[in-house]
């Protein structure tokens, strides 16, 4: 065995790579429970391109068979149910352990100095993976499916001057169609899955470049090494230590996917919605259409800006900001420290109210505007919908956190870092 | 760090309030008295399905020998329950062509194989209890869950006819109390000056089934359509408890191994 192994590292670098990557990779010794979801994010991407591609032998892209082949699927392929159940509940868990990883790294300072490219990398998977999930929801071909990618492509058509014309290149068609289907189709198994493996690989990469973060904020680097190890005071070797200790939460996390799959595979509809078990019909809009619960915050917030000028375009600029902000989070945190443990009320308060502001637009997002009723009409909401209401100003506070981040961070009241890790 | 986690808790449980706020509907259904596990129950349901809808409505997506999952045998299913074609492994489809369907009843009848997925059991259950008899509209009938639908009451000689009885209420809470008190099927419906009705369904002429045995009726062929929706949940359920007891199992060994490793970092 070693042999062979000295053969092929002779010829390819497989122990160099195996250990700068995992290997004799030295990470601190305090994760805590937030640092499994990096781990279980590249577990549910595999889980997602090999149930993936079983899909793919069986599914037709065809506007005339693709929802008569997904119920193939789920009804005449052996064991068509639990590849489909676990594809399209991997992809809600995706937007789960991914949203739970990204509020990790905004709670410890994760994506601070050195580690911008590992985060900018990250926002960028974030992006594909939007992507990636927009068009495959569409493959199903049931209204939601159908109406939903009407929806989105429209988007596009409120930008000036291009935007008809850009929202035509889209859908190759004047409508959401069978060209449409296969365009999609082909970006969903084949273009995305390549720029989402090629992401992940460049943030794995600059993540080990410079070496974890961790609930402290402590550098390892810097710390003096152990005489005994020759490693740093407080660091660790990821295998065999993270690899044992990423078991666990793997099993857990299978344990938690495995009662939605087998119990719970709607998810009370918001991982499979109702009305797309209705095929796709191009001549019934459907009374409401909801996107999926990940995108509901940014559709919530889409709704919540007024058009302007004669055109709806900026509630499209104020969703795509909202995305592409996550980018400039390093340059506009200026705090002295990095961990949430360390930084004073000013801080905590502010991601507190931005949390807050994303779960109940989520919320929003999810139901028609008229949800809370209407405020009277007279001064100052004149019969506004109140939940219109409420989505701009939580749109306002989700805006505010990153835009006023570089006065609070510097004004907040923190604790001195402390320059060994602890246990909490 | 355990501020900021009940801060988060706290805007889980506001949303989750919202949305119950959210769920209060005008239209209030029954609650289908079926039982996944019943399998005679299933079975008497495939023949009130294949007998009473299976002639304008397909179900193009449920083969016929899947009704063997219902603990019948090939001989059975295609001596009873055949009527359209003489093999097995087809698809429940109808001779029914869209284009009729839409010119005799103003649209054409859905597919229902997934029906119950799309509308849930206590929809289709309340739906086949709520047709009562309407003078003004074209068929004849109308219905309480689905007003106007285009499909007449097929199932009016089993169930007898019912009539529609409407109670005018000065407001709706006023009229949400009186629904609520009932507890049957109702749904509201707005008046002039802010009053709101309560609309039900009364027995009028009786059918050839008693109340009682027209209910067991509809309760089987719901628990059909929710089986055929789904032909796989029994088994998926199943399965379920047999891998989360594997990861049970699993977790332990793994959780040990895990102390185990690392005991001498702490």
């Amino acid at each position: 065995m070693s042999k062979l192994l000295t053969w092929i590292d002779d010829r390819f670098p497989l122990s160099a790579l195996w250990n700068s990557q995992w290997g004799k990779y030295v990470a601190p010794k305090n994760f805590n429970f937030w640092y499994y979801f990096g781990s279980l994010a590249a577990l549910v991407l595999v889980m997602q391109i090999l149930t993936g591609i079983w899909l793919t032998m069986n599914y037709k892209p065809d506007a005339t068979k693709a929802f008569e082949s997904i119920e193939y699927i789920m009804r005449d392929v052996q064991w068509g149910w639990l590849i489909r159940y676990m594809h399209s509940v991997g992809a809600s868990m995706f937007f789960v352990v991914v949203y739970l990883h990204m509020f990790r790294g905004l709670m410890y300072g994760s994506y601070r100095k050195p580690r911008e490219l590992t985060w900018i990398f990250g926002c960028l998977i974030y992006l594909a993976l939007m992507a990636e999930a927009f068009f495959g929801y569409l493959l199903p071909w049931g209204q939601m499916s159908y109406w939903g990618a009407q929806v989105i492509v429209n988007l596009f058509s409120t930008i000036p001057v291009i935007g008809d014309d850009l929202s035509i290149w889209i859908r190759g068609d004047y409508t959401i169609s069978d060209i449409t289907l296969n365009r999609f189709f082909a970006f969903h198994v084949a273009a995305l899955p390549l720029v989402l493996i090629a992401l992940v690989a460049a943030h794995f990469m600059a993540l080990h470049e410079t070496g974890s973060n961790n609930p402290d904020g402590v550098e390892i680097k810097k710390q003096p090494k152990d005489p005994r190890t020759g490693l740093p005071l407080d660091g660790i070797y990821s295998h065999p230590y993270y690899t044992i200790k990423d078991i666990v939460g793997v099993i857990v996390f299978l344990a938690v996917f495995s009662i939605i799959v087998f119990f719970l595979p709607e998810m009370g509809g918001y991982f499979l919605e109702a009305n797309n078990f209705i095929p796709a019909d191009p001549l019934k809009t459907p009374s409401e259409i909801a996107p999926v619960w990940y995108f509901t915050p940014y559709y919530a917030m889409l709704r919540a800006v007024p058009s302007f000028l004669e055109t709806q375009v900026w509630g499209v600029i104020v969703m795509a900001v909202s995305v592409l902000i996550f980018f400039a989070l390093p340059w506009l945190d200026r705090g002295a420290v990095k961990s949430i443990r360390y930084r004073g009320g000013l801080y905590k308060g502010w991601l507190a109210a931005f949390v807050v502001s994303f779960l109940i637009l989520g919320y929003l997002g999810t139901v028609p505007i008229t949800v809370w009723g209407q405020f009277s009409d007279t001064f100052p909401f004149y019969g506004a919908d109140k939940a219109t209401v409420v989505a701009r100003v939580l749109t306002i506070v989700y805006f505010l956190f990153f835009v006023l981040m570089p006065w609070y961070t510097v004004r907040d009241k923190t604790k001195p870092q402390p320059t060994r890790v602890t246990w909490k | 760090m355990k501020r900021l986690a009940n801060l988060v808790v706290l805007a889980l449980c506001a949303a989750a309030s919202f949305s119950v706020f959210a769920a209060e509907s005008d239209l209030r259904l029954l609650p289908a008295p079926v039982n996944r596990l019943d399998v005679e129950s299933l079975q008497r349901g495939a023949r009130n399905f294949v007998n009473y809808c299976l002639t304008c409505h397909s179900a193009k997506y449920m083969r016929y020998n899947r009704l063997s999952d219902l603990g019948l045998t090939e001989a059975q299913i295609t001596g009873n329950l055949m009527f359209a074609t003489d093999k097995i492994g087809q698809t429940m489809t109808v001779a029914i062509t869209p284009a009729n369907g839409k010119a005799w009843f103003g649209n054409a009848p859905p597919d229902l194989t997934v029906e119950a997925r799309i509308r849930g059991r206590d929809w289709l259950y309340s739906y086949l209890m709520g047709f009562y008899r309407d003078e003004k509209s074209a068929t004849g009938w109308n219905n309480l869950v689905f007003p106007n639908v285009g499909m007449p009451n097929v199932l009016w000689e089993l169930s007898g006819t019912n009539k529609l009885v409407t109670t005018d209420f000065e407001d709706h809470e006023k009229a949400t109390a009186a629904a609520i008190a009932v507890k049957g099927l109702s749904t509201l419906e707005p008046l002039p000056k802010q009053h709101y009705a309560v609309l039900q369904v009364a027995p009028g002429e009786p059918g050839t089934m008693t109340r009682s045995e027209y209910e067991t009726f509809v309760a089987d062929l719901v628990n059909y359509m929710d089986y055929m929706a789904e032909p796989v949940r029994n088994t998926r359920i199943h399965l379920g408890i047999v891998v989360l007891l594997f990861l049970g199992v699993l977790f332990v060994f793994a959780y040990a191994l895990k102390r185990d490793y690392w005991k001498d970092l702490h």
